[in-house]
């Protein structure tokens, strides 16, 4: 058996879009070249903004894309292709928690049959355990018998939450996939949310892909974090490392962006510009159009991310600054 | 006399109650933030004052500006006050903005409607305003369209729209909650610096508190309808007193500090049409005791000075937090 659940290489995904009616393509890398690890058992989130490629990373992990370059290994193995058989059965230990509940929930269907539906289409129990396994399912995420005969537009945005996290948990995953989980709820209810996931991690050791632009939910609840970048991750590492002593730039910027009650406005590093567009990348440094520190060689020369003093970023500037440590 | 002053502020749609009573004062050059989740009132409350509520709304109590009455007022009257003295942003600025007109045309739309400003004058000053907040090459970009525009961008042009009234009063409802977290910190700071260089009084509804408390001076913490706490900001962040606004925080994650375990406030958000009796936030407090369940807290002058509405305020207060410097290479 593998160290890692999965394990990606160099994985790309571009988009081909035309410009005008009958104008020429011309392709968008959503995601430009990632190598992730995540280890048996651990919550590994990913932070950027949008048009970062995080979303499309997950779907790719999952096997719900062909990645256009690069591969996906599960427990050693590649991911088979889509559609087949081989792929079908996969679909039961790996799923995906989206962000709008209301939106991922049928609405003519009542939640204790949704929660059911993937024990029936992956044939795990006969009707009469899917009853039981469905009620055990719905206590373990907080919601009471009475609510099973509910239709979703009846329940609360936390509680609807907690449906799609109990159809999810229905075939005994050992991989999830959270997109935004918890991005619109509000903040108590949030809280139970997030608490919810890390209960049901431990209990059952499952293996979580955490992807948020929220950095303080990230940092509670992930062990290790990766902040992408236009479609590559920047920064990789342990998330109390991460978020106590950012090494990239941006993500210095990402967590000083945070409000803090405390400093108000003072002492943070306010980027300059938007982020770019996939279409029209910066040379060189994705970044470094933005960056503080950034000189003519980041926008020549693309940093790969690599160790320096025992954190992985990419950043010219590190390599530098860590040679002269060195 | 406070600039723009709140009183008893009701809103009902069809009979059922959201808005039980809003008291607020807002002085010249103030910012007051307005805090609390979904569905409590907050954006409400301003819709309401600037009647921009839909006919079915029945509003009462007294919005005053200066003395001159709002609530019930001719249209016409009402007119003069939103967006002009008053103006408002919203969440969603793409929504807001009209997708089939150049931005240009917009904000001189404005310009025309509040300060008379036609055809040269007010494309010279639509340029102004786009510079002011921060969009680059303002005088080629303002023949664009909003589509043209990122998110931030359309924000910061509907921030343009709204300064060009030039008025007394901003209400910012939720202005950074659909943005990336690298533009909402260049948002909350544009906000701050307009602020700073015109003067004008500044609400900022939001249920970031973390951006509440670094913008603004003073905030209310409002609950299904009400508001249970007000405070200085730096007060009512060090020393919650309401269990509710204890509760928001202790729900909200560090940055810096162990990762320990979030402490939820437990149950949700009651359902205006079946309000406890009582205190309304009663059901989920941990404090409550036999007598929320039968009185409702008036919100009254607390002795370390700030309103408040609880009969078993927080005594405890928070340790402070030790706030690491970041060190930046």
């Amino acid at each position: 058996m593998s160290a890692f659940l999965l394990e990606a290489q160099g994985l790309v995904q571009q988009y081909d879009t035309m410009k005008g009616l009958f104008g020429r393509t011309s392709s968008v890398r959503a995601v430009d070249g990632i190598d992730l690890r995540v280890r048996h058992g651990e919550i590994l989130g990913i932070v950027g903004e949008s048009g970062s490629g995080k979303s499309t990373l997950g779907r790719m992990l999952l096997g719900l894309e062909r990645p256009h370059e690069g591969k996906v290994l599960w427990e050693g193995q590649p991911l088979p292709a889509p559609r087949t058989a081989a792929w079908r059965q996969l679909r039961a230990q790996m799923q995906l928690i989206f962000q709008d509940p209301l939106a991922a929930l049928d609405r003519r269907m009542t939640i204790a049959d949704q929660i059911g539906e993937p024990l029936a289409i992956h044939g795990l129990a006969t009707s009469a355990e899917a009853s039981i396994r469905v009620a055990e399912l719905m206590a373990r995420v907080g919601l009471r018998p009475d609510q099973a005969g509910r239709y979703p537009h009846e329940l609360s945005g936390g509680q609807r939450q907690r449906v799609v996290i109990a159809r999810a948990l229905a075939s005994n995953p050992r991989f999830i996939v959270c997109d935004e989980p918890v991005s619109a709820l509000d903040v108590s209810i949030q809280a139970q949310v997030v608490n919810l996931l890390r209960d049901l991690q431990e209990q059952s050791d499952l293996t979580m892909v955490f992807i948020s632009h929220d950095l303080k939910v990230v940092r509670n609840i992930c062990d290790r974090v990766a902040v992408m970048y236009l479609g590559r991750i920047v920064e990789e590492g342990p998330s109390d490392e991460i978020f106590a002593d950012p090494r990239h730039p941006y993500t210095q910027a990402l967590v000083s962006s945070i409000p803090k009650a405390a400093t108000g406005l003072s002492n943070r590093v306010i980027l300059q510009g938007e982020p770019p567009n996939p279409a029209a990348r910066p040379s060189g440094c994705a970044f470094h159009p933005r960056c503080r520190i950034a000189d003519r060689a980041c926008s020549i020369e693309v940093p790969v991310l690599e160790k320096h003093d025992g954190r992985l970023a990419a950043c010219l500037k590190q390599r530098a600054t860590g040679a002269q440590a060195a | 006399m406070s600039f723009v002053s709140i009183q008893g502020l009701t809103v009902a749609f069809d009979g059922t109650q959201v808005l039980h009573g809003i008291d607020l004062d807002i002085d010249r050059g103030e910012a007051l933030g307005l805090v609390g989740e979904s569905g409590c009132g907050k954006s409400v409350t301003w819709l309401a004052a600037l009647g921009l509520l839909p006919g079915k709304a029945q509003v009462g109590g007294s919005v005053k500006i200066d003395g001159q009455e709002l609530i019930g007022a001719p249209r016409q009257q009402a007119e003069q006050v939103r967006g002009k003295r008053i103006a408002m942003i919203f969440q969603d600025p793409s929504s807001s903005l009209n997708p089939v007109h150049r931005v240009g045309r917009q904000i001189t739309e404005s310009l025309t409607l509040h300060r008379g400003l036609k055809g040269q004058a007010a494309k010279a000053e639509a340029i102004r305003l786009m510079d002011l907040v921060g969009i680059p090459s303002a005088a080629t970009r303002i023949n664009l369209y909003p589509h043209e525009f990122s998110g931030g961008q359309c924000q910061r042009v509907m921030i343009a729209m709204a300064l060009a009234g030039e008025p007394d009063l901003l209400i910012a409802d939720e202005p950074t909650t659909a943005l990336d977290a690298t533009i909402q910190a260049q948002i909350l700071d544009l906000l701050a610096t307009i602020r700073a260089e015109t003067g004008m009084a500044m609400v900022l509804i939001s249920h970031d508190l973390g951006a509440v408390s670094a913008v603004c001076d003073r905030a209310a913490v409002m609950y299904a309808g009400r508001v249970v706490e007000m405070n200085d900001t730096a007060t009512l962040f060090s020393a919650p007193r309401h269990p509710y606004t204890r509760g928001l925080f202790d729900a909200i994650p560090q940055i810096d500090g162990d990762r320990t375990r979030l402490i939820p406030i437990q149950g949700t958000v009651p359902d205006p049409k079946a309000l406890p009796v009582g205190c309304a936030f009663s059901p989920r407090c941990r404090s409550a005791s036999a007598r929320c369940a039968i009185q409702s807290p008036e919100l009254t002058t607390g002795r370390a000075g700030g309103l408040l509405a609880c009969f078993h305020p927080v005594v405890r207060t928070v340790a402070p937090v030790a706030t690491k410097e970041l060190v930046l290479a």
